[in-house]
């Protein structure tokens, strides 16, 4: 099994791939918190960042995001299909933050601001800690989503004061997107409910929805699954899917809980202080001695040993490892 | 009372109204008990024994009622106080209130015209003087209660406009009208040269810096004698003119339409030009807050990282707010320029935007019926005091009601803080509606910036 590390077979998502992140690396002040990470994130793929706490998971998050500027290194996203290397090579040495030819155009997003990323890039992102508008209602949170097209149909607000008809069919348009997820998330009878009143499950859920109303080509989740029940987990599992399947939306998840990861994702990334450690499919990270040493916390050579004396839970799947990985780790 | 009796609660209300006079004993023997006063070769002391009993005295009598009705009770007599009206009523009540007022607000001097015949033109200026505040209020209500950015210099945009009318008018022979939407627009530009470097900054930072560039702006108009007047300020600015008619004693409006000569009527007039401005303040700011950039307002205050990742630009949609606001101020300013017919910095201190912010808090943030109240209550409130002659003859010929309004606004704004943190209308309303329209408590709405 290790070999399959060392000489990866040609994986789908090194063919088509939406996002790349290449050697990134992030430093604060002496700290570094990601360390030369490269991997793919593949097209219409469930694609899972995992690793213990601190390994620097929501710090690739927000660079990949334009939230943090990367000390180094090159974040690519890709509309169209294919590598486009050679386009890609050319945008690089130009200086630009991305090209602008139609469909097929590429972002250079450690360029971008973070504002630009959601726009143009079309990457959308959810937070670790639920960032909603808590004073807004949830259709509300789902209109500011759509800010952008609206402004537009708004002629940057001069239309929208007259009220002229251009708008009034664009407002209803939103409304009715914004509808349409809050039925996927079965949030549509809270609709008028301001977005702090729900309960942590729905608000979860609230801030998935949230995210697709911005229309991205890729969407970024920050623990999606922390603190749901088990049910509301398998209904996490079903929007995901649901997302992926039908709107053709590519996936970057970071998760604990590998009940959720094992069951959903096409294709797993472990990092372990700033450094990938592992990069494959879910079957094959969980058996790489490598990942099952970093959630232990022991060395390599101990794994097996470990693995006698306890009852494995990385090795046998549904359960948590993470809290062992937490207590491991801190 | 009897029966509500707590064992030892006596006991503990006199100890509790001991200490608390204890303490004003001490504090107090420096200001009540000693005074110095310049004599011959030094100071002269003397001492007020009967003044610092008397302050003990009323800490510990005071201290003790609170002590044994409200604070240790188990039934506090304020229970009653909290007056609850039905949710009914209550909606019922905000949707008649809005209309009643204009109504009030568009009859206004004719209503005061046949009440108070000999005082007319008190109140009619009055009036205007609470508009003016309602405008500049419901403006800051842009920046501050829908956008979240506390704006503590925007006096300075009150000042912009009202000087570039004045200015304009000196150097250029402008009219109010023409004038007007050149001050609207210069103060805009103004919003977004301040707030482009200073909109960077966050929280307390933030009101730091715009209360600066409040004091800023006057001082340069303090100091920039050859332009600006200095200190001695513009005089003679001109009065507004109603298509062409001035309201003058010949040749003016009274005689085209074959009236008497009043000078009410150029009361009247400018009440209606504030009063439409007002209104024309209220009706974008309601349109904006229904439309994208106005959401996009409110979110800014619940959220600025997670505008930013829902592609909002937060620097541009932080500088509409700033400079719309700015506009409705300097549209404010120009009017008080014309209104006044003379302006000087001494105008625009930091007192005024004080008690701009006041109206826009106590009002409570983001509420359009709120500032009207808060305007009405704490301008019209000032003005009741300098009215209050029978209290001379309670406290004696040299009380001046006028020298307590300071400390009686302090009371007033603590008492709403107490009552009613989050001001007097505190609730926000949605901006869209899926089925039915909620109220949203302002429990749940964020502050923003540097509350
Ligand atoms: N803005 C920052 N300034 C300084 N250090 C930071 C900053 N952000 C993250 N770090 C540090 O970088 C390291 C990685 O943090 P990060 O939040 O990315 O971990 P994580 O993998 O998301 O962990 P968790 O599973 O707990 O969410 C941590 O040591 C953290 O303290
Ligand atoms: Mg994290």
């Amino acid at each position: 099994m290790e070999n399959a590390m060392k000489t990866p077979p040609a994986q789908t998502w090194d063919d088509n791939v939406v996002l790349s992140v290449e050697h990134l690396t992030m430093r604060f002040g002496g700290l570094i918190a990601v360390n030369d990470l490269s991997f793919n994130v593949g097209r219409g793929d469930i694609t899972a960042l995992i690793g213990p706490n601190g390994a620097g998971k929501t710090t690739v998050f927000n660079c990949v995001t334009g939230f943090y500027k990367p000390t180094e290194g090159r974040i690519v996203m890709r509309h169209g299909a294919g590598l486009q290397a050679d386009k890609i090579e050319a945008l690089t040495r130009t200086g630009r933050q991305f090209n602008d030819d139609g469909d097929d155009r590429v972002f250079l997003l450690e360029r971008m601001p973070d504002f630009e990323i959601s726009k143009r890039a079309k990457v959308a992102r959810t937070f670790q800690n639920i960032r909603l508008f808590g004073g807004m209602t949830a259709l509300e949170n789902l209109l500011v989503a759509q800010h952008n097209p609206l402004m537009l149909a708004s002629s940057m607000t001069i239309g929208g004061i007259f009220n002229l008809p251009g708008y009034r069919k664009a407002r209803a348009e939103a409304i009715d997107f914004a509808a349409y997820w809050l039925e996927k998330t079965g949030l549509i009878d809270r609709a008028d409910d301001p977005a702090a009143d729900l309960p942590y499950g729905d608000q979860r859920r609230l801030e998935i929805a949230r995210a697709m109303c911005t229309k991205p080509h890729l969407l970024c989740l920050d623990e999606p699954a922390a603190g749901l029940n088990p049910r509301e987990s398998t209904e996490l599992n079903n929007l995901l899917q649901y997302i992926r399947k039908d709107h053709g939306t590519s996936i970057l998840l970071i998760e604990h809980d590998m009940g959720v990861v094992m069951e959903i994702s096409d294709h797993v990334v472990v990092l372990d202080y700033g450094q990938k450690i592992s990069d494959g499919t879910a079957d094959q990270v969980k058996n790489d001695p490598k990942v099952i040493s970093a959630y232990l916390g022991v060395d390599e050579d101990e794994v097996a040993a470990v693995e006698e004396s306890i009852d494995m839970p990385v090795i046998h799947g549904k359960t948590k490892p993470a809290e062992n990985g937490e207590g491991g780790q801190s | 009372m009897s029966a509500a009796v707590k064992p030892g609660l006596v006991a503990d209300s006199v100890k509790d109204a001991a200490i608390a006079a204890l303490l004003v004993a001490v504090l107090g023997f420096f200001f009540f008990a000693l005074r110095t006063d310049i004599g011959t070769g030094g100071l002269d002391l003397t001492y007020r024994w009967g003044l610092w009993f008397i302050a003990i005295a009323i800490a510990f009598g005071g201290r003790l009622l609170l002590n044994l009705f409200v604070f240790k009770t188990a039934k506090p007599i304020t229970g009653g106080m909290s007056i609850s009206i039905p949710e009914g009523v209550k909606s019922g009540i905000g949707r008649v209130l809005g209309p009643v007022l204009l109504l009030i607000a568009l009859t206004l001097p004719f209503i005061v015209m046949a009440v108070y015949p000999d005082r007319d033109r008190q109140f009619i200026d009055l009036a205007i003087l609470i508009m003016t505040y309602v405008m500049l209020g419901w403006g800051l209500n842009i920046v501050v209660g829908l956008a979240g950015l506390l704006d503590l210099g925007y006096v300075a945009f009150y000042a912009v406009g009202a000087y570039s009318f004045a200015l304009l008018a000196q150097y250029f022979q402008i009219g109010f009208w023409t004038a007007l939407p050149l001050a609207g627009l210069l103060a805009a530009v103004w919003g977004i040269i301040l707030g482009y470097p200073v909109l960077r900054l966050r929280g307390d930072y933030l009101a730091i810096v715009t209360l600066a560039f409040g004091e800023i702006i006057r001082v340069v108009l303090l100091n920039w004698y050859e332009f600006t007047g200095g200190p001695d300020g513009i005089s003679g600015i001109p009065k507004p003119s109603f298509f062409g008619l001035d309201f003058s004693r010949t040749g003016g409006f009274a005689e085209f339409f074959g009236l008497d000569y009043d000078s009410i009527h150029r009361f009247i007039y400018l009440y209606y030009i504030i009063l439409i401005l007002a209104l024309i303040t209220n009706f974008v700011t309601l349109r904006l807050r229904k439309l994208p950039i106005g959401r996009a307002w409110e979110a800014l205050r619940e959220d600025e990282i997670a505008c930013r990742s829902l592609g909002i630009n937060t620097t541009n949609t932080k500088l509409t707010a700033f400079s719309i606001g700015a506009m409705f101020g300097g549209l404010a300013g120009s009017f008080f320029a014309t209104r006044q017919g003379f302006i000087s910095p001494e105008s625009f201190t930091f007192l005024e935007s004080a008690i701009i912010l006041a109206i826009v808090v106590l009002g409570g943030l983001g509420s359009q019926i709120g500032v009207v109240i808060a305007s009405v209550v704490m301008i019209g409130g000032i003005e009741i005091l300098r009215n209050l002659g029978f209290l001379k003859e309670i406290f004696g010929p040299d009380f001046e009601p006028t020298q307590y309004r300071m400390l009686i606004f302090g009371l007033a704004m603590v008492l709403i803080m107490v009552w009613k943190p989050r001001g007097i209308i505190s609730s926000r309303n949605p901006s869209a509606v899926y089925k039915e329209r909620k109220k949203i408590s302002s429990d749940m709405v964020a502050q923003g910036e540097g509350h």
